[in-house]
């Protein structure tokens, strides 16, 4: 292979990688808080095509990206107000939430199916984007990658040196004993359960206004379920997500290597990878059921009501 | 009332849950550098009333004031702002996080984060108080002790001025006790007032000034503890009934039911304690206690003895010499084996299933090439209602509507009526209010008395004392000597459970 | 809010019959007020959606068309979720039920036989009950979560469709459509209403639930998935095998929609195509909570599930509304439904207003000061 397809390669994989890196950061915060929203593609369509149609209406791509990231928000606190408020099963409404977004996303953007627009375009950052294969991989994409590196950044903080990046944790570790101590952990999960819907509704922006600036229905075709797996993946550390992401974002490219390589198989089958990928990596890692105990936010999936 | 002014005053406080009143028109003085304990027993309302001081719950009327002024406390933030520091029955910490990370999350926002700093501090008042703590150990790598110690000092860092501990006595040996007792003293010599949550008259009588009494929900009034005996205060607490310590005759069995042979288990859960060459002779007709103080190894005893954790070592355990080590709990009661769990609900009975489902959970009744027999479900859950006298609507009533202490005889009873030839009871009384404890223990007296092999694994050394025929301790997954119970006093059961025995001696 | 949410002493049951009906009613409200803003009358879109599709018996007989394979896979799916095992992986199980059923019926398109029914429609349900017995597997032997093998195996499935219709079982005379050849009649479901494409998947998925509910409340077996379901460590004490439930579960329900797969199939649609399931797979899952999680409500619950397929195609036709009209329904409904399931546990009474200062005495409130 030469030098050239490698570097492209590794520009394909971070550019595919974005979506799930988003995702995954916005589900890991939420996880944190010891809420698991299954949501993720209902999100994720929804951020898609209301910035999708946001952006043909209005012509302007930045208020596309907030009214997305405004929807996904809001499809997270509707998942929020009804397993915290009406105390339903969080594996049920995520679901729900999921075939709701889903329905909804797709009849919202019946008409815009076929329209194009002008989405984010790539700015190479001087200086960085000369470095050998380097700076072609992390430095000549558009802004919204540049935003996802930043994201990442921030929540490596958040989650590692900040207060409240602990009470985070000690909510999503025993929601009872930080009750006791005094932390409001409906409060605490709202937010990390709506941070999780902006990133998803980020990452579905990412899709229709950068990736592929179109909509399609059902375009995030499970990137939402891989994000998810992801977070299994990296044990509940952003800096392993970052690492997973790259490495389900090259398997999401391989028919590009493989072309590459000339090797004719069939596109039905490599589309299957990730996804075989990801029941290989979750095997591989719930082999292990002390490291799953460890690492796990014990309270995770559980329900916890205002008045426990 | 003396001439200061009360640290804190609770007046009229009501608290209502659904279909039951924790706490009615309950007021107290507590003063200053006062020990003042807090009497009841189990569901007579202490736990919620210091919630309600700590902010944890809210009163539905009443006023609590604090130095002189009425205060408003929405959150433990506002009780640990004025002074008012709580170490919970059931430990408020987070497993994963550090010593210092727990102390920091109960430290106020406007201060940084700056965990470095904190673990000097941490160093410097777990020492000046005679409480050792490593800063960066990890909770769950703490024994119960320690946690109970990192839960004080995060109180103590904060100049507490009212410490509550509710039951703490519960979680340590003798010995402990003592040290605990004295960090007590010292504290309230400085001037901090102390509440006492406990259902201990001896320790109440050893360490408070003060006592009040809670009976369902209601204060019955306080006394003196020096000028009250402990039949007295046994007396407030409760009410008609007398208190007085049951005695069961004492008996020894002979012939062996159940052996456990030099058994080592190590354990897959991160939080859990390895077991070490455990040899154990449970006779029929007789009672074996086990001590312990909790998350000792009793967890996995249990499961192991229950077969809810089956083991490689087949020959460990058997019963009338077979071995049963690979035996799952449904195998391992058609051996005669019963057990009744630690926790009623979620173990011992499914919550949201009627009694009748419930009765059916470990007894096979009667059922035809797997067709339920309906008939006879229903028959047997009414048998255990009625000959435990299990108050309840009827047999399609749901587990959870049931109090803990008729949940607590409908399951022992289950286990009972099935006649089992071995029993294996964890803490059968825990939790359970006075009455129901003294049934209880009376059909586990009847069922030895009838040539069963019962062990009972408990926290609650008086309760063993009093029903147990000999008695060992677990202590880090390790078994002491075997005593009978007439021949080993309560000091030297708690050196067995702070580790104090001899190797050779248990293993023989 | 001037309520505040207080939970009931005992679980109320008119509640559990009323919650269903009380969450299609919500739903209803809120898609008024949805078509209300787009400009659509909402009466003429529900009269599409619920009375057009049955107002003569051939409409029937489509709407059971629709029911069936909603009603087998939920059937299936409820024995999982009384478990507690959340197989989300029917659409996964049917495609794979159909692919394997629809090739073995491949192998016998010149055969005139009733007798090909039985290799056809045992090909569908084992092939449902192998690719749910992955999950099985896995989850029994590698302890992974059953949620996202599940999900995974869906696209896995999908793909291979895919791969088998544009490759290997393409019909070589059909002008390069990626679409097998049609199957012999023999092969599909005797229709039991003739002139109509009603078939015997009606009756076998009544059946089945039937079948099921037998299973779930009068047998020992019923009793041990209920126990793993609510309580997994009651399940352990008890000495239920945990395993032995897992694979049991997930390979019914797998083979459930395996054979609802095969029906499809070899039936009304009469061949392979990319596109064999309108997402029946996840709305079984609305069908399975719709219907209360028991067997005779899943009956019910798909009868409805069925007629907002045949409505959604119809508002398709004459509103010019998208298919995606159903989706929106479904998710909503099911959103609805359990948060209904508050109702049964809970209740709104008025917020208890709190004692006033002049309960307290005056030194006190002075003090206070």
């Amino acid at each position: 292979m030469d030098m050239e397809l490698i570097t492209n390669i590794l520009f394909a994989m971070v550019r595919t990688a974005t979506p799930l890196l988003l995702v995954a950061l916005g589900e890991l915060i939420c996880e944190k808080s010891g809420v698991l929203n299954l949501g993720q593609e209902g999100m994720m369509l929804m951020g898609a095509v209301l910035g999708f149609i946001v952006t043909t209406l209005t012509g302007n791509v930045y208020v596309g990206v907030l009214v997305g990231v405004f929807g996904g928000m809001m499809m997270a606190l509707l998942f929020g107000f009804s397993v915290q408020i009406l105390n339903t099963n969080q594996v049920a409404t995520g679901l729900a939430l999921t075939i709701f977004g889903t329905g909804l996303s797709a009849f919202l953007g019946y008409s815009f199916v076929g329209q194009s627009i002008d989405g984010f375009h790539s700015i190479n950052i001087p200086v960085l984007s000369s470095i050998p294969i380097i700076g072609k991989m992390l430095f000549t994409h558009d802004l919204l990658v540049y935003l996802s590196f930043a994201l990442f950044g921030g929540i490596y903080w958040f989650v590692y040196k900040s207060r409240a990046g602990l009470k985070l944790k000690a909510v999503g570790e025993n929601p009872h004993a930080a009750k006791a101590l005094g932390l409001p952990v409906i409060q605490i999960r709202f937010m990390a359960i709506a941070f999780g819907g902006a990133m998803a509704g980020l990452a579905g922006v990412y899709l229709s206004l950068a990736y592929t600036p179109l909509w399609v229905e059902n375009m995030t075709a499970g990137k939402g379920w891989i994000g998810l797996a992801l977070v299994v993946f990296a044990t509940w550390r952003p800096e392993r997500i970052l690492i997973g992401a790259w490495l389900f974002g090259l398997a999401s490219i391989l028919h590009l290597v493989i072309q590459g390589l000339g090797f004719e198989i069939s596109p039905s089958l490599l589309a299957m990878l990730p996804y075989l990928v990801t029941i290989v990596v979750l095997v591989m890692l719930s082999r292990d059921p002390i490291k799953q105990k460890l690492f796990t936010p014990a309270s995770l999936g559980k329900p916890f009501r205002a008045g426990d | 009332m003396r001439d200061t002014e009360p640290r804190l005053s609770l007046w009229n406080i009501t608290k209502k849950y659904p279909g039951c009143i924790a706490n009615k028109n309950v007021t107290l003085d507590v003063q200053p550098g006062e020990i003042h304990a807090l009497l009841g027993e189990n569901g007579a309302g202490k736990s919620t009333l210091m919630k309600i001081i700590y902010g944890v719950t809210h009163a539905d009327s009443g006023s609590i004031i604090w130095e002189g002024h009425e205060v408003d406390i929405k959150l433990p933030t506002d009780a640990r702002k004025l002074g008012i520091g709580m170490v919970f029955q059931h430990f408020s910490l987070f497993e994963t996080l550090s010593v210092a990370e727990n102390i920091a999350l109960a430290m106020s926002d406007e201060e940084p984060l700056g965990i470095t700093e904190l673990s000097t501090k941490i160093i410097e008042v777990s020492t000046k108080y005679g409480m050792p703590l490593e800063p960066d150990r990890l909770v769950h790598t703490l024994s119960v002790g320690e946690r109970q110690r990192l839960e004080i000092v995060r109180c103590l860092i904060q100049d507490v001025k009212l410490l509550i501990l509710d039951e703490p006595t519960s979680v340590l040996t003798p010995q402990e006790v003592d040290k605990l007792f004295d960090v007590l003293r010292t504290l309230s010599a400085e001037g901090c007032s102390i509440l006492f949550i406990s259902h201990k008259l001896n320790e109440v009588k050893a360490l408070c000034h003060k006592a009040s009494v809670l009976r369902q929900g209601e204060m019955v009034g306080d006394t003196d503890v020096d000028t009250a005996s402990v039949d007295t205060l046994a007396s407030m607490m409760v009410g008609e009934q007398t208190k007085l310590e049951q005695e069961y005759e004492k008996v020894l069995g002979s012939e062996t039911a159940l052996s456990i042979t030099k058994l080592n288990y190590f354990t897959s859960d991160p939080f859990g304690v390895n077991l070490k060459n455990i040899s154990l002779e449970i006779r029929k007709g007789e009672i074996l206690g086990i001590a312990g103080v909790a998350g000792n190894g009793q967890e996995e005893l249990f499961s192991i003895l229950s077969g809810e954790i089956q083991i490689q070592q087949k020959q460990a355990l058997t019963i009338n010499q077979q071995d049963i080590g690979a035996l799952n709990p449904a195998q391992r009661r058609e051996f005669g084996m019963s057990y009744v769990p630690p926790e009623r609900n979620g173990r011992g009975a499914v919550e949201d299933f009627s009694l009748e489902e419930n009765a059916l959970l470990t007894n096979n009744i009667g059922n035809k090439f797997g067709k339920l027999n309906l008939k006879g479900i229903k028959q047997f859950a009414n048998d255990i209602i009625t000959t435990f006298n299990v108050k309840c609507h009827n047999s399609k009533t749901a587990a959870s509507n049931l109090s803990g202490g008729n949940l607590q005889k409908f399951i022992i009873g289950r286990e009972i009526l099935q006649e089992p030839t071995v029993l294996i009871a964890a803490h059968p009384t825990w939790g359970v209010d006075f009455g129901s404890s003294k049934a209880i223990q009376e059909s586990i007296i009847e069922l030895r008395n009838n040539g069963a092999a019962v062990v009972v694994i408990s926290e609650d050394l008086d309760e063993l004392f009093q029903i147990s025929d000999r008695m060992c301790a677990l202590f880090h997954g390790r078994i002491s000597p075997v005593k009978p119970a007439t021949d080993v006093s309560i000091e030297e059961v708690g050196r067995w459970m702070a580790g104090v025995f001899d190797e050779q001696e248990a293993a023989a | 809010m001037n309520f505040k949410i207080e939970k009931r002493a005992e679980a109320s049951e008119l509640m559990r019959w009323l919650s269903p009906f009380i969450a299609i009613g919500a739903t209803l409200v809120i898609t008024t007020l949805f078509f209300l803003a787009l400009n659509k009358s909402p009466l003429e879109v529900f009269y599409n959606f619920f009375i057009a599709p049955v107002q003569d018996l051939y409409g029937v007989s489509e709407l059971a068309v629709k029911v069936a394979p909603l009603m087998l896979i939920a059937a299936g799916l409820l024995i999982c979720y009384k478990a507690n095992i959340w197989n989300i992986g029917a659409e996964g199980q049917f495609i794979f039920g159909g692919l394997i059923g629809g090739w073995a019926g491949l192998q016998f398109l010149d055969v005139n036989s009733p007798w090909v029914l039985v290799p056809v429609m045992l090909a569908g349900v084992v092939a449902g009950a192998a690719w749910a017995g992955i999950a099985a597997f896995l989850k029994t032997v590698f302890n992974t979560n059953e949620i996202l093998t599940t999900i995974m195996l869906n696209y896995v499935a999908l793909n291979l469709l895919n791969f088998a219709v544009h490759g290997p079982l393409r019909d070589p005379a059909g002008f390069n459509f990626p679409e097998s050849a049609m199957f012999n009649s023999s092969a599909a479901m005797p229709i039991i209403w003739q002139d109509t494409r009603m078939h015997l998947g009606i009756i076998i998925a009544v059946i089945a639930c039937i079948g099921v509910w037998f299973i779930l409340s009068r047998m020992h077996l019923g009793f041990r998935i209920r126990v793993r379901g609510a309580d997994e460590h009651a399940a352990r004490f008890a000495g239920f095998n945990a395993k032995a439930i897992t694979w049991f579960c997930l390979l019914i329900s797998g083979a459930l929609a395996g054979l609802a797969g095969v029906i499809e199939v070899t039936g009304p649609i009469g061949q392979l195509t990319p596109s064999i399931s309108p997402g029946y797979g996840y709305a079984a899952i609305i069908v399975a909570f719709l219907g209360r999680l028991h067997p005779i409500g899943i009956i019910f619950s798909a009868t409805l599930m069925g007629l907002l397929y045949l409505g959604g195609e119809l508002v398709q036709m004459f509103l010019g509304l998208p298919m995606a009209l159903t989706s929106l329904f479904q998710g909503l409904l099911l959103l609805f439904i359990l948060a209904g399931d508050l109702l049964i546990t809970h209740r709104f009474v008025p917020k208890w207003k709190k004692p006033k200062a002049d309960e307290v005495p005056n030194a006190l409130a002075e003090g206070a000061k």
